[in-house]
């Protein structure tokens, strides 16, 4: 089975954001492996040690990513796309699927995974995405797969409790709902053997993708408060005496 | 502005989502006089579009078809291509439910148009439709706009709007027009099966009075019994955001946020949980919200009423000491 994981690399999770317009700073913060991505690289890696084949790390963006496309590599992916784009960022939900659609379109993959959504932008839409623009049908919020005779058994993850058996033809495209399985950390073996793998450069416009943008992000900004807060402050012992107090006679919920 | 909504329903019962953006609609539409049509889409939906008919639209369109008794991306996208091209509108908007996720960006790219998804609200300026998002988990807010002519694709969380402020029909029902539509089943690629709930949750914690809450901050599993102390000693059950309960440290059926329950107690005491959107859109109807996070950036601090900026490895306990005392 072949598989290409579509990763994203996001700003670390405790980075400081520092907002210029309609994005954040980047000179000064860590950047990591967008965490639901993890969990659809585990899952590919997983399908890969049960059925054989190959599983392609797909990425985009500036040089940087291609720390993330070691990562994935060094976990046991067999090579890496990377899509090298500096305006990564300013690209739309459309736009952004229609160069990964672009770069695997000739891999004819059995299979496409991505995380359910990044934890920077969180347009949620690159799996949908990619299965209009492939013409292949997809599946989201994805529990449990289960391969057998170029078929899928997937489990959907519905709202409220609720969960759905549904089956689909391969080739696929399915996004990963996080916490589907335990991700691995990358082994020394893991990370040598990285080093000798090939990451292929390309990029937008060796691809031949020019799309117009549908939507423009304008600015971004810390949003406006909806409660007044009261802030508590203190060594631990006062701020928790005050808090008793608070909620047993000014809110009195205990 | 003709706008469309598309309300969800399954097995002949709504998501409730779909009336909080039928309000959106109705506000859009008043400010830029436009229009609503609210589309409901099945098999024997008849009773569901008469609900809506009594609403403050100008019309409902039924949408029923043998294939669309239980939901397919392609089934839905096929259908809804067929009305969006007859009915024109300018914008279709969408509750944000797991369901839209899986095909409403596909509709849109199918007919050459974008979506601005998971929307927490929209503002007009100048006569312009500003729609307001998260990014970065919750940490910030950005205002997106639309490029080029519609049809323009949109989703509002859920919990951003009112269902109770739908407008009700002053003069009587609405028409109701029934839209035929071709669909093949081999265009459905497929197929679903059952429905099911997993083991019975043991806590409804929908019925707890007082909840607290562990989010990432707790950071290790050998933490959460400094959280049951707090707990315990406020006679409150425990619940928890989703990273926690996918590592397996609290079980799921204790996880609060759109992919676990719903929440309104009395008092919700979040430990260590930032406040992304999907968690936040699960408790947020707590009368009183107390957070304490050592970012004093964090989302959650945005609809806390008591917020402490500190370590909760430091406070826990001595909050645990404090109720004791307070007993």
């Amino acid at each position: 089975m072949k598989i290409i994981v579509c990763i994203k690399q996001v700003p670390a999770k405790d980075a400081p954001l520092a907002i210029t317009g309609n994005w954040i700073k980047e000179s000064d913060i860590g950047f990591e492996m967008n965490e639901p991505d993890s969990f659809a690289l585990e899952e590919a890696l997983r399908l890969k040690e049960k059925h054989g084949g190959e599983v392609v790390a797909l990425s985009m963006g500036p040089e940087r990513v291609k720390q993330t496309i070691k990562e994935a590599l060094a976990k046991g992916a067999d090579r890496g796309i990377h899509i090298a784009d500096d305006q990564f960022a300013q690209l739309d939900p459309l736009g952004a699927a229609n160069a990964l659609a672009a770069a695997v379109k000739n891999e004819n993959a059995d299979l496409i995974l991505t995380g359910l959504q990044s934890d920077d932008q969180g347009f949620g839409q690159t799996g949908v995405l990619l299965a209009a623009l492939l013409d292949r049908p997809h599946a989201t919020i994805i529990m449990a797969i289960e391969a057998s005779e170029g078929k899928l058994k997937l489990k959907r993850e519905l709202e409220a409790g609720w969960f759905q058996w549904i089956e689909c033809p391969l080739p696929a495209v399915l996004s990963i709902q996080s916490g589907i399985n335990k991700v691995r950390y990358a082994t020394l073996k893991g990370i040598m053997a990285a080093k000798k793998k090939e990451i292929a450069a390309l990029t937008r416009e060796s691809l031949g993708v020019k799309s117009e943008p549908t939507q423009k992000v304008e600015k971004i900004y810390v949003p406006v408060k909806t409660k007044k807060t009261e802030f508590l402050t203190g060594t631990p012992k006062e701020v928790a005496a005050k808090l008793v107090e608070k909620l047993k006679f000014e809110a009195r919920v205990i | 502005m003709k706008i469309l909504v598309i309300t969800e329903q399954r097995q002949a019962k709504w998501n409730n989502t779909s009336f909080e953006t039928l309000a959106a609609a109705q506000q859009i539409a008043s400010a830029l006089s436009g229009t609503v049509s609210a589309v409901v889409v099945g098999k024997s939906v008849d009773a569901l579009a008469n609900e809506l008919a009594g609403k403050n639209i100008a019309e409902v369109l039924q949408i029923e078809h043998e294939l669309l008794e239980s939901y397919t991306p392609d089934g839905f996208c096929v259908a809804l291509k067929q009305v969006i091209e007859s009915a024109k509108p300018q914008l279709v908007l969408f509750p944000h439910t797991y369901q839209v996720r899986d095909f409403a960006p596909k509709l849109a790219a199918m007919l050459g148009k974008g979506m601005i998804g998971d929307c927490v609200g929209y503002r007009l300026e100048g006569g312009r439709l500003v729609f307001v998002r998260q990014m970065f988990q919750g940490k910030t807010a950005a205002d997106v706009t639309f490029l080029g002519d519609g049809p323009w694709f949109a989703s509002f969380q859920s919990g951003s709007f009112r269902a109770d402020q739908v407008a009700a029909s002053e003069g009587g029902a609405k028409p109701v027009k029934r839209v035929t539509v071709e669909l093949k089943a081999e265009q459905i690629r497929t197929k679903p099966l059952e429905l099911f709930k997993e083991a019975k949750s043991a806590v409804d914690l929908t019925q707890a009075p007082l909840i607290v809450a562990v989010g990432r901050g707790i950071k290790a599993p050998e933490n959460i019994p400094q959280a049951e102390a707090v707990a315990k000693a406020m006679g409150a059950e425990i619940a928890a955001s989703r990273p926690i309960c996918d590592e397996g440290w609290l079980p799921m059926e204790r996880q609060i946020g759109s992919s676990g329950q719903t929440v309104a107690p009395k008092l919700y005491l979040a430990l260590g949980i930032s406040g992304a959107i999907q968690h936040v859109v699960g408790m947020k109807g707590a009368r009183t919200i107390v957070a304490i996070n050592k970012d004093q950036n964090a989302p959650i601090f945005e609809i806390a009423d008591y917020g402490v900026v500190g370590d909760i490895f430091e406070i826990m306990p001595a909050l645990a000491e404090e109720l004791q005392k307070a007993k």
